[in-house]
C-alpha cells in the first residue's frame, strides 16, 4: 500500500463552529494527531466542501481522511470517497447536541471535541484500505434442499430470475407433505373454501424449466466451500454420487408430523378411527369429494370431532411447546371437507383459543361456522374407544362442565416437527455428560437426531445451527432467511411453523437472498448485514497460538482448521462482525480498516486529566448497530449526557477484545460502558452471537479488576435496543455517578 | 309438554342448533358466534342472567335444548341494543334472544313464574282486548301479579304517586271501568285472529311433518 497520507477536514455548520473553537481543533489534528493538513469549512456536506476533499484526493493530498463534522452514520452519501480511508469524528450528535449551549460547559465540551479529533486521527493512521480476496467467482447455480412447497417454489423463483437451480429430494417425488393434502387453506378471497393445492401444476412447471435439475431418491452427502463456492456431494440411493458447484443453498428440508402416539391419552394407534391431521387428508383425498369413510368398517362418518393443540402449546414432558401456526385453519379445512360433501355431518372443532393467521383466516373461519361447524372451546382429555364409536372426553370452557361426547372419527392436530438434522451444538453437551454419567449420555444421544440434512465440512458441525424447539436459528422478524452459516438460508417450516402460503412467501424470499449472496460473494463482498464490506479478517500466523477460540466463537461457522491446525478463515462465509478479533487472546486477528490497533489507538489518544483536575474519563464502546444510533438519536433529541464520556463505536460488541478495557483502565479511564444488542432467544444482536459472548467475557471481567485494585463497578454491560433513547444517556450519567461516589481511578499517570 | 314440543324434539333428536335455525327469528345466527364474550360484558342485566348471551349461543351448540328453552336469561334481555351495537360478527343478539323467549313461550316451556313473561302476557291481554293499553288496569294486575296480599301492599305504596296522578289529571280512574278501545276494534280482532290460523297452520303443517 502506497504512503499513507494523512488529512483532517473540521466542519463549522450545524452550529459546530460557533460552540467550538474549530481552529484548536485544527491544531490538535495537526500537532497530536500528525496529521498533514487539517482544513476548516463552513458547511463540508455541501457540494462545494465535497468538492475540496475530492480534489485533495485526487490530487493526492490525501489518502486517509479525518471528517470531524456529525455522526458517521449522518450524510454517509455526501462523505463517501472510493478508494481512501475515512475516520468520523463526531462532533455534532457526540458533542454539541449533548451538552448545553452554557458558560459553564464551554470548556469540558471543547475538551470532548478535542478528544474525538484525537481519536479519529489515532484511528485513521491505523487503518488500510480493503481489498477483496478474489477467493471465487461467480457461480450462478444455487441447491435447493427439498422438494416440497418451499423448495420448489424457490427453484422457480431462482429460475425466473435466470439462475440455475438444482433440487434435492429425498422422496421418490415431489411435492413433500403438501402433494398429500387433498385440498390447501384458500390463499385468494373470498377465503370460503378449500382450494385446490395446485401442487401439480407446481411439479409440472419444475419439470419443464431447463434452468432446474431434480435430483429424486436423493440426499447431500457432503457439502463445503463457501458461498460462491459451495461443493455439493448429492448420492442417490442407488449409490452413485453427483459432485457440483453451487453460489449457494436453501436448505427448505420441511418438518414432520408431532409423533401421535406420544399421546397415549388420545389412543392414537388404538383405533384406526383416530388419526392425524395428514392421516384425515389421506381418508378424504380417497373419498374424492364424496362422504369420507372410516377406516374401521368403512362406515360413512357421521360425526368428528378434530382435537387442536394435541401435543402441543403444552408444557408437558415430550410435548410440543409452541403453536404450530396452521392447525386451526387445516382443521377447519378439514371440517369443511365432510360438511360439504354432507351438510348433515357433526363436525366440531374442539380448541382452546382458536388462532386463524393471514390475510384471510377470519373470512375462512367465518365460512366454516357458515358451513355448520361447531367450534367448541374445551380442552379434550382424553379419546376413549368403545366398540364402534368413540368417546371424546372434554372440558366445555364456556359452560365449565366435563362432557363426555360420541364420534365415529377423531383428528388430532399434532405439531409440527422440523427437520433440521444434526443439533449441533448438543454435541458439546454430550461430550460433558461422558464424564459424569455414562447412562445420562446415552439419553442425550437417544434424542439426537443422526441424520444430517446438509453434510457440511464445517469445523462447527454438519448442519445449520438451532435456535428453540429444533428450528433453525434465522431470526423472524428482522432477518429472517438469514441463517448462522453464511450463503445457506433456511426456508419454510424448517424455520418456523407455517402453512402454504407463508411457506410460499419463504421460498421467494429465500431465493432473492440466495442470489444476493452469490452475487455479492463474486465480487468478495459481506454479505448481510454489512452488505458491501469488502473488509476481512487476517491472521499473524507467528503469533497464533492455535488456542482454537476464534474457530469455536465464529457465530457464523467461517472459520475452519487448515491441516497445520491453524484458523482457516473463509471470506465469502465472514460476515466482518469481528467476533474472532475481539475472542482472540494473542490479538493476531484484524482486518484492514478495523483492528485492534484502530480502536485501541483511538482509547489511547484520549487525554486523561491529572487526578486533582476532577476530570473523569468515562470510555463506552457501543454497537453501530443499535447503541450508537441510540446515542445519534439522544443527541438528535437534545438530551444531555456527561461531558467526561468518550464513545467509541464497534462493529459489534463481539469484537470488544479485552485488552481494549485493560489497556483503558491502565490509561486512567474511571469507567466503562459497554453497549451492545439484546442476547439470549429473542436476541436482536445482528451477528446473533456477539452481544452473547461479549457478556460473557465481561462477566470475567471482574478477576481483571481485582487485580488492577479497581471497584467491579466501574467495568458495566448493558443490552441496548435501538428504541433506548431516553435510557443511554441515563445510564452514562449513572456511571458518571458512580465514579463521583467511587472516586476517581488511582490508574492516572 | 305440549304436542307441539313432542313433535320438534322428534324431528331434531340432538340437533338443537339446527332446530333453533329453522324456528326462531334471527336463529341462523346462532352459528356465527366466536365466542369473545362481548355481549355478556356488554349486557347491563348480565350479572342478573342464569347464562348470559354468549352462553346461551354455546349452550344451543352444545345441545342444551331444555336448559336454553327453560331459561330465564332471554326474559331478562332489556332490549338496550348494547349487545347487537358491539358484536364484532354483528349478531342481532337482542333479536336472538326475544326470538328464543318467544319460542319457548310457543312450546309451553318458558319458566312458570317468570315476571317479564308474566307482564308480556297482561300486556298483551290488555292490548289485544280493546286495541289499547289500559294504563290503569294494567298497573293494578301487575301489581296483584304475585297474590293478593302483595297487590294491596304495592297499591299503598303507590298511593302517593296515583294521588299525584289523579290531581293532575294523568289518570281518569272511571278506566276501571271498561276504559275506551280504538276506533275499529272489531277490524283489529279479525285481524289478530287471522294471524292466530295461519300461526297454527303453520304449527299444524310442523307437526306434520
Amino acid at each position: 500500500m502506497a504512503d499513507k497520507k494523512l488529512g483532517a477536514y473540521i466542519c463549522k455548520g450545524c452550529g459546530i463552529g460557533d460552540r467550538l473553537d474549530a481552529g484548536q481543533l485544527a491544531m490538535i489534528a495537526k500537532k497530536e494527531g500528525k496529521v498533514g493538513f487539517a482544513k476548516q469549512h463552513d458547511f463540508l456536506c455541501n457540494s462545494d466542501g465535497v468538492k475540496m476533499i475530492q480534489a485533495d484526493i485526487d490530487a493526492g493530498e490525501v489518502n486517509h481522511l479525518v471528517v470531524a463534522a456529525c455522526s458517521r452514520r449522518a450524510k454517509s452519501d455526501a462523505f463517501n470517497f472510493e478508494n481512501v480511508a475515512i475516520s468520523r469524528a463526531n462532533l455534532r450528535e457526540g458533542v454539541i447536541w449533548v451538552r448545553p449551549d452554557t458558560d459553564d460547559a464551554e470548556e469540558t465540551t471543547q475538551e470532548m471535541a478535542e478528544d474525538y479529533i484525537r481519536m479519529a486521527c489515532a484511528e485513521v493512521k491505523y487503518m488500510n484500505l480493503p481489498a477483496p480476496s478474489e477467493e471465487q467467482g461467480l457461480v450462478r447455480h444455487v441447491l435447493v434442499v427439498g422438494g416440497g412447497v418451499t423448495g420448489l417454489n424457490a427453484a422457480l423463483e431462482i429460475a425466473k430470475a435466470g439462475y440455475l437451480a438444482t433440487i434435492v429430494e429425498k422422496n421418490g417425488a415431489l411435492g413433500g407433505a403438501a402433494a398429500q393434502f387433498h385440498k390447501r387453506i384458500p390463499n385468494r378471497a373470498p377465503f370460503a373454501d378449500p382450494q385446490d393445492s395446485g401442487i401439480a401444476d407446481l411439479i409440472e412447471q419444475v419439470e419443464s424449466n431447463n434452468k432446474i435439475t431434480v435430483h429424486l431418491n436423493a440426499t447431500v452427502t457432503k457439502t463445503s466451500g463457501a458461498p460462491g463456492r459451495f461443493s455439493a456431494d448429492i448420492s442417490q440411493e442407488s449409490g452413485s454420487t453427483v459432485t457440483d458447484n453451487f453460489g449457494s443453498i436453501i436448505q427448505a428440508s420441511g418438518f414432520k408430523p408431532y409423533d401421535a402416539t406420544k399421546l397415549p391419552e388420545f389412543s392414537y394407534g388404538k383405533s384406526p378411527d383416530i388419526v392425524d391431521q395428514l392421516g384425515l387428508e389421506a381418508l378424504a383425498k380417497q373419498a374424492n369429494g364424496g362422504a369420507i369413510k372410516r377406516p374401521s368398517d368403512g362406515k360413512e362418518v357421521k360425526s368428528v370431532v378434530f382435537v387442536q393443540c394435541a401435543g402441543q402449546r403444552s408444557d408437558k414432558e415430550g410435548h410440543l411447546s409452541y403453536c404450530s401456526g396452521h392447525c386451526c385453519l387445516t382443521s377447519t379445512k378439514q371440517a369443511m371437507y365432510f360438511k360439504d360433501a354432507n351438510p348433515d355431518v357433526d363436525a366440531m372443532v374442539l380448541y382452546t383459543e382458536l388462532r386463524m393467521p393471514g390475510a384471510g383466516g377470519e373470512d375462512f373461519y367465518r365460512s366454516g361456522q357458515n358451513k355448520g361447524v361447531t367450534f367448541t372451546k374445551g380442552i379434550a382429555s382424553e379419546v376413549v374407544p368403545n366398540g364402534g364409536s368413540l368417546t371424546v372426553k372434554f372440558k366445555d370452557l364456556i359452560l365449565d362442565e366435563e362432557v363426555n361426547y360420541d364420534a365415529d372419527l377423531v383428528v388430532l392436530a399434532t405439531g409440527m416437527v422440523p427437520n433440521s438434522g444434526v443439533n449441533i451444538e448438543a454435541v458439546p453437551a454430550e461430550n460433558e455428560d461422558k464424564k459424569d454419567d455414562a447412562e445420562a449420555k446415552a439419553e442425550v444421544v437417544a434424542t439426537v437426531p443422526v441424520e444430517s440434512i446438509l453434510n457440511l465440512d464445517y469445523r462447527q458441525g454438519a448442519d445449520l445451527p438451532q435456535l428453540v424447539n429444533g428450528f433453525t436459528d434465522s431470526h423472524f422478524i428482522c432477518f429472517p432467511y438469514e441463517t448462522r452459516r453464511t450463503g445457506i438460508y433456511a426456508a419454510g417450516p424448517v424455520r418456523r411453523p407455517m402453512d402454504m402460503t407463508q411457506a410460499t412467501e419463504d421460498a421467494t424470499g429465500a431465493a432473492l437472498k440466495a442470489i444476493q449472496a452469490l452475487e455479492n460473494a463474486a465480487l468478495g463482498r459481506a454479505a448481510h448485514p454489512r452488505s458491501g464490506d469488502l473488509s476481512f479478517p487476517s491472521f499473524r500466523k507467528e503469533g497464533c497460538t492455535q488456542c482454537k477460540r476464534c474457530t469455536v466463537e465464529c457465530p457464523f461457522g467461517a472459520i475452519n482448521e487448515d491441516e497445520q491446525r491453524y484458523p482457516l478463515f473463509n471470506e465469502a462465509r465472514c460476515r466482518r462482525c469481528g467476533t474472532c478479533m475481539g475472542a482472540c487472546p494473542v490479538r493476531v486477528i484484524s482486518f484492514e480498516n478495523y483492528s485492534v490497533e484502530t480502536v485501541g489507538q483511538a482509547i489511547k489518544a484520549v487525554e486523561v486529566p491529572e487526578e486533582d483536575e476532577e476530570k473523569p474519563r468515562i470510555l463506552v464502546l457501543a454497537c453501530e448497530n443499535d447503541a450508537y444510533p441510540a446515542l445519534d438519536m439522544a443527541g438528535m433529541n437534545r438530551m444531555e449526557y456527561s461531558a467526561f464520556v468518550r464513545i467509541a463505536p464497534v462493529r459489534c460488541l463481539g469484537s470488544v477484545n479485552t485488552i481494549w478495557v485493560t489497556d483503558a483502565l491502565n490509561n486512567g479511564f474511571d469507567g466503562i460502558i459497554l453497549m451492545g444488542c439484546k442476547k439470549g432467544d429473542d436476541y436482536q444482536c445482528h451477528f446473533v452471537k456477539g452481544s452473547e459472548l461479549a457478556h460473557t467475557r465481561m462477566s470475567k471481567i471482574d478477576d481483571t479488576l481485582k487485580q488492577l485494585q479497581l471497584e467491579t463497578e466501574r467495568v458495566q454491560t448493558y443490552e441496548i435496543a435501538i428504541t433506548d433513547i431516553q435510557r443511554v444517556p441515563q445510564i452514562i450519567n449513572d456511571m458518571a455517578e458512580t465514579i463521583e461516589k467511587i472516586g476517581m481511578s488511582p490508574l492516572k499517570f | 309438554m305440549s304436542n307441539l314440543n313432542t313433535a320438534t324434539v322428534e324431528k331434531y333428536r340432538n340437533n338443537f342448533l339446527r332446530e333453533v335455525e329453522a324456528n326462531v327469528e334471527e336463529g341462523h345466527w346462532v352459528k356465527m358466534c366466536m365466542q369473545c364474550g362481548v355481549c355478556s360484558g356488554s349486557c347491563p342485566l348480565g350479572p342478573h342472567w342464569d347464562h348470559p348471551p354468549q352462553k346461551i349461543f354455546m349452550m344451543i351448540r352444545a345441545g342444551k335444548r331444555d336448559e336454553v328453552l327453560g331459561s330465564s336469561s332471554m326474559w331478562m334481555c332489556t332490549s338496550c341494543y348494547n349487545c347487537i351495537a358491539r358484536c364484532p360478527r354483528e349478531l342481532p343478539i337482542t333479536h336472538i334472544m326475544h326470538g328464543l323467549a318467544h319460542y319457548a313461550k310457543r312450546l309451553g316451556l318458558a319458566p312458570k313464574n317468570q315476571p317479564t313473561k308474566k307482564f308480556a302476557q297482561i300486556f298483551w291481554d290488555s292490548l289485544s282486548k280493546k286495541g289499547r293499553v289500559n294504563e290503569l288496569k294494567l298497573g293494578l294486575s301487575l301489581y296483584f301479579m304475585n297474590g293478593f296480599a302483595e297487590g294491596v301492599k304495592t297499591s299503598l305504596k303507590m298511593q302517593k304517586v296515583g294521588m299525584g296522578m289523579l290531581k293532575t289529571k294523568r289518570m281518569d280512574p272511571l278506566e276501571i271501568v271498561g276504559g275506551h278501545g280504538c276506533k275499529d276494534k272489531k277490524g283489529l280482532q279479525a285481524i289478530l285472529k287471522k294471524a292466530r290460523e295461519i300461526e297454527d297452520a303453520k304449527a299444524a303443517k310442523f307437526q306434520q311433518a
